[in-house]
């Protein structure tokens, strides 16, 4: 029987050196006279870890981690291939508790399997919604998303069985699904995941989709950052294509469909669905005025299911189980499982597949272990650059889109990003402005004009000058982007600046501290102590 | 990376095999910039007339990406990540280090034409920030050493 080792080629493990550890390990097997194999899968998420090398034995995978080139020559000789004790040892994979605790749906493949075989795709499971969405009608499909309380993973977590509905009733010669895979959120990294990892599983969401709205062609909208997601994707479609998955007669359905892979361009609007379908039909990616929906009028004109990764890679396990099951999951309003992403300054950085629920508090110290350079905690942000930073004293929210909302924060694509006390929030507000200001359209008034003055007034507070008033401009400036821009990038851009100033003040008062301090010492008053306002 | 000499009629090739996609100008932009390292602007009337765009358009959309260049950037490009999770992590030191390490603003491209540094808004490896690609291969958990090597390594090799 051949050996099989398991060495993830994930773009987040090749980033820490897994190509090295694969060739040191098949250097190994030439070198021993080993009959073993290498099997490149996507990756458990378990990133602190990575390169997370496993091998399997009669006692299932054994995983070990983070192996370094240097390392292999000493895992073979501690016979690693029996799954043997060796420093780099964690035990059974499955039985990780960072793993083990988690509910993996649409993780459940990601890292288990060569993610280019077909074979091994539906060894473990995958095909059976599809199975399952064909013996149905287009509106027995729609009823099941719909009845299952699944939302949008892209951030926004508007219903996807409302919105395939609205496409299944809209009438039409040509309907396209178009997958949204332009993840540009600091702090996400679950569609890349997947995508890498499980690539079938996204192909077969897109097929049910297709099937439950009448639609014969899809596309992957993915960002240029993701090369290796890009790659896999095209294959992947290939793959399915060769063995009658995509084509003229899907899973001989007699039904026809097809995904086509195109490239985004560095614009991080793109991933606002309207300016996507703009840049897929070759144009700027400028934000489209709403109504008509995308729904009714989309892709070319056409009516258009847009869906993120992970709302469409869930699709499968809820045909597969039933929309039951599914909806027994979760907290409130938000059912199901949510994709959190630890990252930044975290001790475990990594994919946490949970129901709804978890506190952030117990996301970034029982998964996270706390901050990576062991310095206090003071802010985190989730949702990417338009979440807001959260204090300490708001960790026992729970992640779920509601609790989040009366927060003043948003959920977004569950990104958590985690910062030291060395984190200056005047400083990361500032960043925000002119993120805005870089990636904005330029449709709208607010956005495009703005976030360069925003930048410019966050520049003077920081400086001290005319603090009182430049607040209230400030504040003034962001009522008029929430309420005024066309969508939501300049109106969440408010979120993380108005969070920083209501929850970090301080921070915003160096400068005016710092003249204090000197006042004091010229014996001189000083007439522009004023505070941020709350 | 391997790059060709700009080539008017290499170009028209491309843009004939792709001026038949629905939506083709993205794809073409890429394939040009994927073969000569950047779009000529001498392109754009041959993307005008295949795609019956104006001038303008094509300049349009060229402008309005982050990715497409009018330039040839250096021979190597070294993207640095600069959004929220690798500066929790530190990364713009690693960026004012590069800086003055090859004497150039983000940006910029070296005077030997060997680096081009760009910025760049995430690359999905937040967990092992902070992260850089070079020449399209992604780095993590990096520090200014860890870049010095890269770039050691890749003079190193021409």
């Amino acid at each position: 029987m051949t050996l099989r080792v398991y060495v993830p080629g994930d773009a987040a493990a090749l980033s820490v050196g897994s190509d090295a550890v694969a060739r040191a390990i098949s250097e190994q097997f030439s070198a021993r006279h080993v009959n073993g194999s290498v099997v490149r899968n996507g990756s458990r998420g378990m990133l602190w870890l990575e390169p997370l090398v496993e091998v399997e034995t009669p006692r299932g995978r054994i995983a070990y981690g983070p192996v370094a080139a240097q390392s292999v020559s000493s895992l073979f000789d501690a016979g690693f291939l029996e799954g043997k004790p060796h420093a780099l040892y964690l035990g059974p994979t499955e039985e990780i508790s960072y793993l083990k605790s988690q509910e993996r749906l649409t993780f459940a493949r990601c890292g288990v399997t060569d993610p280019l075989s077909l074979a091994e795709y539906i060894r473990h499971g995958g095909c059976k919604g599809l199975e399952r969405a064909l013996q149905l009608t287009s509106e027995g499909i729609v009823e099941v998303v719909v009845k299952s309380g699944l939302r949008g993973r892209g951030g926004a977590g508007f219903p996807t069985g409302i919105k395939w509905r609205t496409v299944l009733q809209a009438p039409a010669d040509q309907k396209y699904i178009v997958c949204n895979a332009d993840e540009g959120d600091s702090g996400t990294y679950a569609d890349r995941m997947l995508m890498e990892g499980d690539p079938f599983l996204l192909i077969e969401g897109m097929t049910i989709a297709a099937l439950a709205v009448g639609a014969t062609r899809g596309y992957i909208y993915v960002r240029s950052e993701y090369p290796h997601a890009f790659r896999t994707l095209q294959r992947a479609v290939a793959i399915a294509h060769d063995n009658g998955y995509l084509g003229v007669n899907i899973a001989s359905s007699g039904k026809p469909f097809d995904i086509e892979i195109r490239l985004g361009a560095g614009a991080y609007i793109c991933g606002e669905e309207t300016s996507l379908l703009e840049s897929l039909e070759g144009k700027r990616g400028q934000v489209r005025y709403r109504p008509p929906l995308p729904a009714i009028q989309g892709l070319f004109g056409k009516p258009t299911v847009v869906n993120n990764v992970i709302s469409l890679a869930t699709v499968p396990v809820i045909l597969d189980k039933g929309a039951e099951f599914y909806q027994n999951l979760g907290t409130g309003k938000s059912r199901g499982t949510l994709t959190i992403q630890l990252s930044g300054n975290v001790k475990r950085g990594g994919l946490v597949e949970t129901p709804f629920g978890l506190t952030l508090r117990q996301a970034i110290y029982d998964y996270g272990g706390g901050t990576a350079s062991g310095r206090p905690f003071r802010a985190v942000q989730v949702g990417g650059p338009l979440g807001a930073y959260f204090p300490e004293s708001l960790l026992d929210t729970p992640l779920d889109y509601e609790a989040f909302t009366l927060q003043k924060g948003l959920l977004g694509h569950g990104g958590i990003v985690v910062f030291d006390d060395t984190v200056d929030l005047a400083r990361q507000a500032r960043f925000a402005m002119e993120f805005c200001a870089v990636e904005s359209c330029g449709k709208c008034t607010p956005c495009r004009i703005g976030s360069t003055r925003g930048a410019e007034v966050i520049d003077r507070i920081i400086a001290g000058q005319n603090r009182t008033q430049n607040f209230e401009l400030l504040d003034d400036l962001c009522e008029l982007l929430l309420d005024g821009s066309l969508c939501a990038l300049g109106g969440l851009i408010p979120y993380p600046i108005q969070s920083a100033i209501r929850h970090f003040p301080e921070d915003f008062d160096k400068a005016a501290a710092s003249r204090v301090a000197l006042a004091g010492h010229l014996h001189r008053g000083d007439n522009d102590d004023s505070h941020p306002r709350n | 990376m391997e790059r060709y000499a700009w080539d008017a009629e290499r170009a028209s090739t491309l843009i004939q095999e792709l001026a038949h996609m629905p939506g083709a100008l993205l794809p073409i932009l890429h394939a040009l910039q994927e073969e000569f390292g950047y779009i000529d602007r001498s392109a754009i009337p041959l993307i005008s007339d295949a795609l019956n765009l104006s001038h303008a358009e094509v300049h349009g959309v060229i402008s309005f990406y982050h990715d497409f260049r009018y330039e040839p950037p250096g021979k190597h490009v070294l993207r640095l990540c600069r959004a929220e999770a690798c500066q929790s992590m530190g990364g713009e030191s690693t960026v004012r280090h590069v800086e003055s390490r090859l004497g150039i603003q983000v940006g910029e491209t070296t005077h030997d034409n060997a680096f081009t540094l760009e910025p760049v808004f995430c690359l999905g490896n937040c967990a092992l920030s902070p992260s850089v690609m070079l020449d399209g291969e992604l780095y993590g958990r990096v520090s200014p050493e860890v870049v010095d090597l890269l770039i050691d390594d890749v003079r190193r090799r021409g």
